[in-house]
């Protein structure tokens, strides 16, 4: 595996990102900067972590959808290569056109950061293969804008194309509004692009790899990560 | 000097906060009349805020030497050795008055402007931590400021990107017009890369970095040294506003050119923006500053030498530089897309000269414009000592489980869940201990090492008793950390109080210094950096003494730590420390009973050392699995909140001691711990105990899903966990004509 980070100026998760990566893969990803235009020789998992790039003044990640790099990951996702797009980085994801909809304001107006359970929908992907499908995982939000929209027709597709790769759930796995914290569109926390090579989600599975500090969910999902680049 | 700036007036010297034998002390300084420019200059320079007039007096009697401080107060931040080449930085600084005028940008600001003297410092920040006090949650006003204050808070920490790992949240109806936000935090820094304000070398380039300067907070600091009447909520255009994503660039920008070797001094602009920082950096050096400030990055046309001065504009930084690095600095800060200016130099002059339009603004000697501000003995009354209460006198109008769910309940015992889910309390990863429990911890680097941290004090003892009061935070802040397994090592302290031209005021400051130095030296705990905020009264009411402690402690060992959560079911319960019931000025006695009466509880502090140590070898020792300091509501409220935490009941047995039963569950005596352990280790806990005397006494059992009492209906976790999370979701999202 040979993974970059994007690093857009007032992104902050950048470091965690890039340590669970080294921990997982035991390789050192390569910190990409904004304004570059091309991604490192041999990349083959491009992640966009999270933060608040721009400070979300405007739209979130709108303007770092805009930055010199994302035309390089564009063309990486466009030949296949995997994405990685997480919190602000699946704003970003959706900015950027990698990924549709759009995720706004929390239901109830406010930045939440807890442990929420998640139920995993498919587990053939490169991004969930070591999970089952219908597990339940509990990993961290810390976001203000993760409520999922897109048009009616939008939803409907990626529902009838199974691209709905994270919900929140309740514990047992049952949909529960009480437990769709920031009011998403059929408790969508990720989705995946039509071929399967970027994956945006809202939670940070990356908080969530260190039994030092807590549960390890997460860590299946760069082990998967991990399996589907070594075997290829 | 400009003709064009206003002819200085006995009304605008007042309207600068000068007194008038201030204002003659500054002629004299300088023999003859300042300009408009230099007004404002010592007016910055002067107030209260940035003078420590009233408290620089007492402030002298606190220890802040140990061998492990490498830095003590008068810098930035102050900075102690965690060993392995690394140091701690840590300061906590109040932004009281700018929240309750607009507590968004009030309380975003203040975290941005203590994150700034942590990493001005060239530590990279860690955690963040804040005290916040609010009035009666029936205040009309309450609901808003906490709303905002707390948003304030998130909004600039978790867009930064440090988290915020701990803190706490109080009422009372004294703080209904002034409100207390302190926030608190902690950097890590390789111990012999801390870099300083002092300047050193003459005609060195003086360069301004960071955002440009606007019109916004002029007079902040001289705002904040004043008491609020009704007028006050028009002084909104004084109030900043804060630009974490600027403060992030700042951040990485600082710490690169930091590490590149191109800094020789750098201080941050906090209150009196461009003034305090240029004078500070000159005067520590003993070297003078020649400002032009044709060349400071402003955000508007047209302002004037005067509002350039006295802005306090965030995200701001002066530094002096290597002269032969400039070009590589300054191409640093572009990459980071920030302002980089050389606006002055060094020189030999002692003098602080500030130029603009070929104009000579001010010339002012640098070192007495800080070494001759006015310093006050202010006469102070001694506080009256109230009666200690009789447990015996005091009535429990309810059952003992009533009363528990009534406190647990309370504002300020109830669960803050609504407060910490909007702090990113988990980004870097190193979050071992979440906000919650007795103290926060917060692994360094890759382990083994950890810190903890916490902010404690009980303003309802420091009213009642200053010096007690004074004593009890720090203790209380020893024993959190003590709690965790931490050995406690230094604090920082912000010191809240009301207008020190009154008499009893300036006692309560003095007697609670005195407190706080006592039990500093008793419990081997420096002060290394603080903030004294005054003038927190309005219409001639002050709020409760606030004195408080921020303390850092060091885990060797991660792995040795403790919380507070039950571990296992038939555990054995254990209450370390002596009971008498101490009911004066409890919570107990204010909630169940509606009366604030009495003495607070006496703080022993060899006691609370021997205590401690104790405690902390119980966990080093691998015997603790679960520890709680005991503080508001005592050892019920402390035993409902482990019970809380694991979901794991508890049978508890008659006391067996001469003291009325409520007063031994709800009593807030001090130096107290309860702690769980495998009974398998209770001979060997007891005999530990007996040879060193420490009382030690057996509670009963943990296990199942309820507390059960003796002679009370049993109590339910799960309903006790309903009451405890539901007041602050509810008081929140209650309207606010309720």
């Amino acid at each position: 595996m040979k993974a970059a980070v994007l690093v857009f100026p007032g992104i902050n998760r950048e470091r965690d990102m890039a340590r669970t990566l080294k921990l997982v893969s035991g390789k050192e990803p390569a910190m990409v900067w904004h304004a570059d235009s091309e991604l490192p020789k041999g990349i083959d998992l491009v992640v966009i972590p999270g933060g608040f790039s721009y400070g979300d003044y405007l739209r979130c990640g709108a303007i770092a959808a805009r930055a010199p790099i994302m035309n390089a990951v564009r063309s990486h996702a466009a030949k296949g290569g995997l994405v990685l797009a997480v919190c602000n980085g699946f704003q970003i994801a959706c900015e950027a056109g990698l990924l549709p909809g759009v995720l706004m304001r929390n239901a109830r107006l406010r930045f939440l950061c807890k442990e929420v359970y998640l139920r995993i929908e498919r587990s053939d992907t490169p991004f969930t293969r070591r999970y089952n499908a219908g597990d339940v995982i509990r990993v961290p939000i810390a976001h203000g804008e993760g409520n999922y929209i897109a048009d009616v027709e939008t939803i409907a597709r990626l529902e009838g194309e199974n691209r709905v790769a994270l919900r929140y759930t309740a514990p047992d796995g049952k949909l529960n509004p009480a437990f769709n914290y920031n009011g998403a569109t059929n408790a969508i926390a990720g989705i995946l692009s039509e071929r399967l090579n970027v994956l945006g989600l809202m939670p940070h599975p990356e908080n969530h790899v260190d039994p030092i500090v807590g549960p390890t969910d997460g860590r299946r999902l760069f082990e998967s990560l991990v399996e589907t680049l070594e075997a290829a | 000097m400009s003709p064009n700036e206003p002819k200085i007036t006995p009304a605008l010297v007042a309207e600068h906060g000068l007194k008038p034998d201030e204002y003659e002390r500054f002629r004299n300084l300088i023999g003859r009349d300042p300009s408009f420019t230099e007004l404002g200059i010592v007016s910055a320079m002067w107030n209260e805020h940035c003078s420590y007039k009233s408290s620089k007096v007492h402030l002298r009697g606190l220890p802040t030497k140990a061998p492990w401080v490498i830095q003590g107060p008068g810098e930035n931040a102050g900075v102690i050795d965690i060993g392995d080449g690394l140091a701690c930085v840590f300061k906590m600084e109040s932004h009281n008055h700018p929240s309750f005028i607009e507590p968004y940008q009030g309380a975003a600001t203040g975290v941005g402007g203590i994150l700034r003297d942590v990493f001005t410092m060239g530590a990279r920040p860690i955690a963040c931590l804040n005290s916040l006090r609010f009035g009666d949650p029936k205040h009309p006003k309450t609901r808003a400021l906490v709303s905002g204050v707390v948003a304030g808070i998130g909004g600039y920490g978790n867009s930064f990107g440090v988290p915020t790992v701990g803190g706490s949240t109080g009422f009372h109806p004294r703080y209904d017009s002034n409100i207390l936000v302190n926030a608190m935090a902690v950097g890590l820094a390789e111990k012999d890369k801390i870099f300083y304000a002092k300047a050193t070398g003459v005609g060195r380039p003086v360069v301004y970095l960071g955002s440009k300067t606007g019109r916004d907070g002029i007079h902040g600091a001289t705002m904040a040294s004043a008491e609020f009447d009704d007028a006050s909520s028009e002084k909104r255009p004084t109030v900043q506003v804060g630009d974490p994503f600027a403060e992030k660039l700042l951040l990485e920008a600082s710490l690169e050119i930091m590490h590149a070797g191109c800094v020789v001094a750098i201080q941050d602009m906090g209150a009196a923006g461009l003034t305090c920082s240029a004078v500070e950096m000159g005067a520590k050096g003993d070297l003078g500053i020649t400002l032009d400030l044709d060349a400071i990055p402003t955000r508007e046309a047209a302002m004037t030498p005067y509002e350039m001065m006295l802005s306090e504009s965030q995200e701001r930084m002066l530094m002096v530089l290597k002269p032969e690095k400039e070009k590589e600095a300054e191409a640093i800060f572009r990459k980071w897309g920030l302002d980089f200016a050389i606006v002055g130099k060094t020189t030999t002059s002692s003098r602080f000269i500030v130029r603009y339009q070929g104009d000579v603004m001010a010339d002012l000697p640098i070192k007495e414009l800080g070494d001759q501000a006015p310093e006050y003995n202010r006469p102070f009354a001694d506080p009256k000592k109230l009666p200690v209460l009789d447990p015996a006198t005091i009535p429990c109008p309810v059952s003992i489980g009533a009363a528990l769910e009534k406190l647990i309940g309370s504002p300020d015992l109830c669960s803050k869940r609504w407060v910490w889910e909007q702090y990113d309390y988990i980004i870097l990863n190193n979050t071992l201990q979440r906000p919650g429990g007795d103290a926060a911890v917060v692994r360094i680097e890759d382990g083994p090492k950890a810190l903890a941290m916490t902010t404690d004090v009980t303003p309802r003892y420091c009213e009642a008793d200053p010096f007690e009061g004074g004593k009890q935070a720090v203790a209380e802040a020893w024993r959190n950390l003590t709690a965790v397994g931490a050995l406690p090592l230094a604090i920082t302290d912000n010191l809240n109080f009301g207008n020190p031209e009154r008499p009893e005021i300036m006692g309560q400051f003095v007697y609670c210094v005195r407190g706080i130095s006592e039990a500093c030296k008793a419990l081997d705990f420096p002060v290394v950096s603080g903030n004294v905020s005054l003038y927190n009264e309005t219409n001639g009411r002050a709020i409760l003494p606030t004195p408080t402690i921020g303390g850092v402690g060091l885990l060797n060992d991660l792995s040795r730590s403790s919380s507070l959560s039950f571990k296992a079911e038939g555990e054995v319960i254990l209450l370390v420390g002596d009971t008498k019931g101490w009911l004066g000025q409890s919570i107990f006695l204010r909630t169940i009973l509606g009366r604030e009466e009495g003495a607070p509880p006496p703080v022993d502090l060899a006691i609370e050392k021997r205590n401690g140590d104790f405690v902390r070898a119980l966990i080093q020792g691998g015997q603790a699995t679960a520890v709680h300091d005991l503080s508001d509501g005592g050892l019920l409220v402390a035993l409902a909140e482990m019970a809380l935490a694991s979901n794991i009941g508890a049978v508890l047995h008659d006391p067996l001691i001469e003291v009325p039963t409520h007063a031994f569950w709800f009593g807030e005596d001090q130096a107290r711990y309860v702690i769980t352990a495998n009974s398998a280790e209770l001979p060997k806990i007891e005999a530990a105990a007996a040879r060193i005397r420490v009382p030690l006494q057996r509670l009963g059992t943990t296990g199942g899903h309820q507390l059960t009492l003796p002679g009370e209906n049993p109590i339910l976790v799960s309903s006790l966990q309903m009451i405890h999370e539901g007041w602050f979701p509810a008081y929140m999202e209650a309207s606010p004509n309720a």
